[in-house]
């Protein structure tokens, strides 16, 4: 018997029986409505099947090889409590589907208003959604709610906000048709240049999009600019993209912020090469009915007792159709139940001392790296735990050397930036050991010769 | 303190904020092996937060207690059957989520450098073929998170060829029976919706797109088959129809369960089609995600694919970047690799005779669960389904009992309900798709409850309106939800 | 169900009440049964402007949102501030105190093309 019957319980006789209650004498008059001339003739061209051992020895010939790393730039290594794949690895979380009927789904909803009260606090904001894509679309889904509340098609958008973020709020526009001004970093700052801000902001501008930290890793000063947005009658859209800095830094919220989006996958989600991960989106009650994404609010059952439900769902696509905030309609909900257990064992003590541990690790980093000739740090400002890093050489080649040590020594940013044609950018986080540290500084020293 | 009450397993659960103490911890962080700086020397002071206010502080065998208890409230497919109509709630199997775990897989990076990640290209590139040969595509993108977002991305990529030939549309035909993503998303591209009425067979009638189907139109949005579970028998037609004045047939694949190795859409004249992973391919929902939802296209529309793509250069892959006419990115990196592999596992512990064998099972159960309930339940288009099929609550208007009552009191027997209330077009809908890998006998006890329900709403309708009375809650106050929107805990709103 | 004879109707389900220059506007006791519990009323702001047939604001239910379609041309002159914390006014009370918005109308021969009760009571029996 074929293997992928584990999976079809149907017997001969079954489809037997089955066909004569149906009335049909095969499975092929099943399908008798389809033309046969619309019919597939041959099989498909496909490998397989293949039994489970089999499959799982193909798999683990297929994996990715693990270095010692160095690399950030939206994506982070941060230790993942064992607890988080245990719980999340309960098939009533992972197989169940949108919570559509309450009654039996009280547990992820539950988990989701856990989730959306986590958020509210840790990005200082008042409501939050049940989650989005990643941390890019979750910015371009802010950009288009700002144009929607203030009736104006012009954002002023940060250089210094995670390049491939752009090219998604890019993407995005140019379907709504709306105009991006983009506002430069400056140059030995590694900071948003408040002074072209301040000359480009005017009453056609729906919102203006900051990162903080930014792609730099520096944290951007909000001081101030929240109150200049609003006075033109703009919306201020904060964006991160490593959210366990919000454990140390004030956040976007109590700047004033609109609208806080940004990307989770640092609060317990594995790097699985870039997806599936967690988009946050938070944002002011007076924008409830403007948000995108599903909502999950407390109430009473028939007897009183407390329940949650999906609520506000007129906003959505299966109620509005075309007139929806926003056509998304799966969101991550298993990767916010990981970010709501990270954060449930991290609790208030935890997340800022991990990241505290992360600010001193990179400090050390920045440290160690200063005392080597032909290196500096680029920019002056304040990072968390990645910094832009200046060498000589051509960093292509440089992190090439360093690859034969098996260290993943930083991002190469010309990539990004075509000007900053010397410069990785490198990140530290809990993971990385002071011997390690220690190693990449002394590798980096030797592959730039 | 909470009152104590006999609940039984079910137990009270109160909100993670509310239980825990002060100075409790869940967490052990790496040892301290370098010094600890003091932040306001690195950080300016009012960049810097004071505590986390309301944040929860509690031991790790608190925090398992309380999402187990959670998780016991839920009901997935591994908790039994799941005849969600439209969302094709198979078994997700387990191997999957292993493989999904692979360190060479969970741990890696995605800027590490190509050259070492050759085998997760492989893995993608084969995969993008794989699902090509299903659907008679020429090339498919797998960066689209979810189903809703492949819509998007090929709304963006029909406006870019449009734009590429000189033509600006801004019209978009969409049948009455579409998912209400089909809707948004063209809204959300910025095109003005035509909506189609489907004829008393329940199909897109040809004669009407040809009336309605002009220079203006870019795009045809159907789903096939489509959300009645009918096999849209013109669609063949309705392509010529609408290629001849130069627009773009897109198909929403949700419901490709019915179909795999049968017939492809990309020889029924269908130009695109994004795909469920995580309906049609096994991959798990996850309480509503994360999903990914591939697209598929023609040969015209590949120089409008997102970037990157993966390119195959003799045994090399890379991703390639530079594409001028891409429509950009819809969202960081390159889709959510880590449901992308268990499809491919997936696909790869099926083979072609094995996706042929589900999609011939998916649509035999649902022509079985169709006869069974047919004498107690009405049904609106009386003819073979494909994998799913639509009842509705007529015979039980007369007991004024509806669609909700009778899905609620399936709750009380141990099932998920089906669908209720879409398609639009019925009234009262109850939307059914049992799957392949629902057996003989699970379908039997099924029809056998429903059977038992109607025999209910006609003796004893009380038993459905009062229903569901065997579960942590009992109907819950929506109105009240929405009236009085409470969307996160409050220190001083707690019970 | 209610259709006050000294109101004026729309095929939209809207009633409109006569008041010299202005006009008060709500939804017919039939449209808020339709409806079923409304949750929210999103109504336009004082001064701005509508054409007849326009959509002026929505008013929502758990799980349907209605536009309200301006049923004359004018300016909106107030609204019922009411219905943001008590939007079941427009359940309990369409005709009193679940109204919408007063109108400044612009052409005042557009209240003869409305409908008188009769008229739309007999479009609702032909709907059903």
């Amino acid at each position: 018997m074929e293997s992928y019957f584990r999976y079809i319980p149907h017997t001969k006789e079954d489809v037997r029986r089955m066909l004569e209650a149906i009335g049909v004498r095969s499975i092929e008059d099943l399908f008798g409505n389809i033309p046969q001339q619309q019919r597939l003739s041959k099989p498909l061209d496909l490998p397989g099947p293949l039994s489970e051992p089999d499959l799982l020895s193909h798999m683990e010939g297929l994996q990715g090889t693990l270095f010692s790393s160095f690399l950030g730039g939206g994506a982070y290594r941060h230790f993942i409590p064992s607890v988080i794949s245990h719980l999340v690895s309960r098939s009533e979380f992972y197989t169940a589907y949108t919570p559509y009927q309450p009654e039996i789904s009280q547990g992820t909803l539950q988990a989701i208003f856990e989730f959306q009260t986590l958020m509210c606090q840790l990005t200082g904001m008042e409501v939050s959604n049940a989650s989005m894509y990643d941390g890019a679309s979750s910015l371009a889904e802010a950009v288009s709610m700002a144009a929607r509340v203030t009736g104006r098609k012009k954002v002023l958008l940060s250089q210094a906000v995670h390049p491939e973020y752009r090219q998604v709020i890019r993407t995005y526009l140019d379907a709504e048709q709306q105009e991006i001004v983009p506002i430069p970093y400056l140059k030995g700052k590694g900071a948003t240049d408040e002074r072209v801000l301040a000359q480009c902001l005017d009453e056609d501008v729906s919102a203006v999009v900051i990162q903080s930290p930014n792609f730099f890793g520096v944290v951007e000063d909000f001081q101030g600019v929240a109150e200049k947005i609003h006075e033109k009658g703009g919306l201020m859209v904060a964006g991160f993209n490593e959210a366990i800095a919000y454990g140390m830094l004030r956040p976007p919220g109590e700047f004033g912020a609109d609208i806080v989006a940004g990307e989770g996958q640092s609060l317990g989600i594995p790097l699985s090469f870039g997806g599936p991960y967690l988009g946050i989106f938070t944002t002011r009650d007076k924008f409830i009915r403007n948000m995108p994404g599903r909502l999950v609010g407390e109430t009473v059952d028939l007897e009183g007792k407390r329940g949650f439900v999906l609520t506000l769902a007129t906003r959505e696509q299966h109620i509005r159709r075309e007139k929806a905030t926003s056509n998304i309609c799966t969101n991550e909900g298993l990767c916010a139940l990981m970010a709501t257990i990270f954060l449930s064992c991290l609790g208030k003590k935890g997340l800022r001392e991990l990241a505290l541990m992360n600010l001193s690790k990179v400090e050390y980093a920045k440290k160690t790296v200063s005392q080597i000739e032909d290196c500096k740090i680029a920019f002056s400002s304040p990072t968390f735990n990645e910094f832009v890093l200046e060498i000589r050489g051509n960093p292509e080649k440089v992190v090439k050397n360093m690859m034969t040590e098996e260290i993943l020594g930083g991002l190469d940013l010309v990539r990004f930036y075509p000007e900053l044609d010397h410069h990785l950018l490198v990140t530290v986080t809990e993971m990385n050991t002071k011997e390690e540290i220690d190693r990449w500084a002394e590798v980096l020293e030797k592959a730039m010769k | 303190m909470k009152d104590i009450k006999d609940t039984g397993l079910l137990q009270d659960e109160p909100l993670i904020f509310e239980q825990g103490g002060e100075g409790r911890k869940g967490y052990s962080l790496p040892r301290w092996d370098v010094e600890q700086v003091k932040e306001e020397e690195r950080i300016p002071s009012h960049l810097l937060r004071k505590e986390l206010e309301g944040f929860p502080q509690l031991s790790e065998v608190e925090v398992v207690r309380h999402y187990t208890r959670l998780s016991q409230w839920n009901f997935g497919v591994d908790s039994g059957f799941y005849p969600l109509g439209s969302c094709t709630m198979k078994y997700n199997p387990k191997m999957n989520e292993e493989v999904a775990r692979m360190r060479g897989f969970a741990h890696l990076h995605p800027y590490q450098p190509e050259s070492l990640v050759q085998g997760i290209l492989k893995l993608m590139h084969g995969l993008e073929g794989y699902l090509a040969e299903i659907t008679g595509m020429d090339r498919v993108t797998l960066q689209p998170a979810a189903g809703a977002h492949g819509e998007l991305t090929g709304m963006m990529m029909i406006r870019a060829a449009l734009q590429a030939r000189g033509e600006k549309r801004k019209k978009v035909l969409v049948p009455d029976t579409a998912h209400g993503t089909n809707c948004s998303t063209s809204a959300v591209a910025s095109y003005q919706m035509v909506e189609i009425k489907s004829n008393e067979k329940g199909v897109i009638p040809p004669g009407k797109v040809a009336e309605l189907m002009n220079e203006e139109v870019s795009a045809i949005m159907v789903t096939h088959p489509n959300t009645l579970g009918l096999f849209e028998e013109h669609l063949a037609e309705i392509a010529e129809i609408v290629h001849r004045k130069g627009g773009f047939v897109y198909c929403d694949g949700a419901n490709l369960n019915a179909l795999m190795g049968i017939a492809r859409l990309g020889n029924l004249g269908v130009d695109m089609v994004h795909l469920n992973l995580h309906k049609t391919f096994s991959t798990p929902h996850g309480g509503g995600g994360p999903g990914s939802g591939p697209l598929a296209v023609k040969e015209e529309l590949i120089p409008f694919l997102p970037v990157p793509v993966i390119e195959k250069e003799g045994e090399t892959f890379r991703f390639d970047y530079n594409r001028p006419k891409s429509i950009g990115r819809m969202k960081a990196f390159y889709g959510n690799f880590g449901v992308l592999l268990k499809a491919y596992a997936y696909i790869l512990s099926m083979g072609a005779e094995g996706l042929k064998r589900a999609s011939e099972m998916a649509v035999l159960n649902a022509n079985y669960l169709m006869t069974g309930l047919k004498g107690s339940y009405y049904l609106p288009y009386d003819r073979p389904c494909m994998h799913e099929c639509v009842f509705t609550d007529r015979y039980q208007e007369k007991d004024h009992v509806s669609t909700l009552d009778i899905a609620k009191r399936l709750i009380d027997y141990g099932f998920h309900p089906p669908t209720i209330y879409f398609p639009l077009v019925v009234k009262g809908a109850l939307m059914m798709e049992p799957t392949e890998t629902e057996s003989k006998e699970g379908l039997d006890r099924f029809i056998e409850t429903m059977i038992i329900i109607a025999k209910e709403a006609e003796e004893n309708s009380d038993l459905l309106r009062q229903a569901p009375r065997k579960v942590k809650v009992r109907r819950l106050d929506e109105v009240l939800a929405a009236r009085k929107p409470k969307l996160k805990w409050n220190r001083d709103q707690s019970q | 169900m209610e259709f006050p004879e000294e109101l004026l109707y729309s095929k939209d389900h809207e009633w409109v009440r006569d008041e010299g220059n202005q006009v008060t506007i709500g939804i017919t006791d039939f449209a808020q049964s339709q409806l079923k519990d409304i949750v929210y009323v999103d109504l336009p702001e004082t001064g701005s402007e509508f054409k007849k047939g326009e959509s002026m604001g929505v008013v929502e239910s758990v799980k349907t949102v209605a536009d309200i379609f301006s049923p004359v041309t004018g300016k909106v002159v107030e609204k019922n501030l009411e219905l943001k914390d008590h939007p079941e006014y427009v359940n309990k009370d369409p005709y009193g105190k679940g109204w919408l918005l007063k109108l400044e109308m612009k052409e005042k021969e557009e209240l003869r093309e409305l409908l008188s009760h009769q008229a739309y009571q007999g479009i609702l029996s032909e709907e059903s």
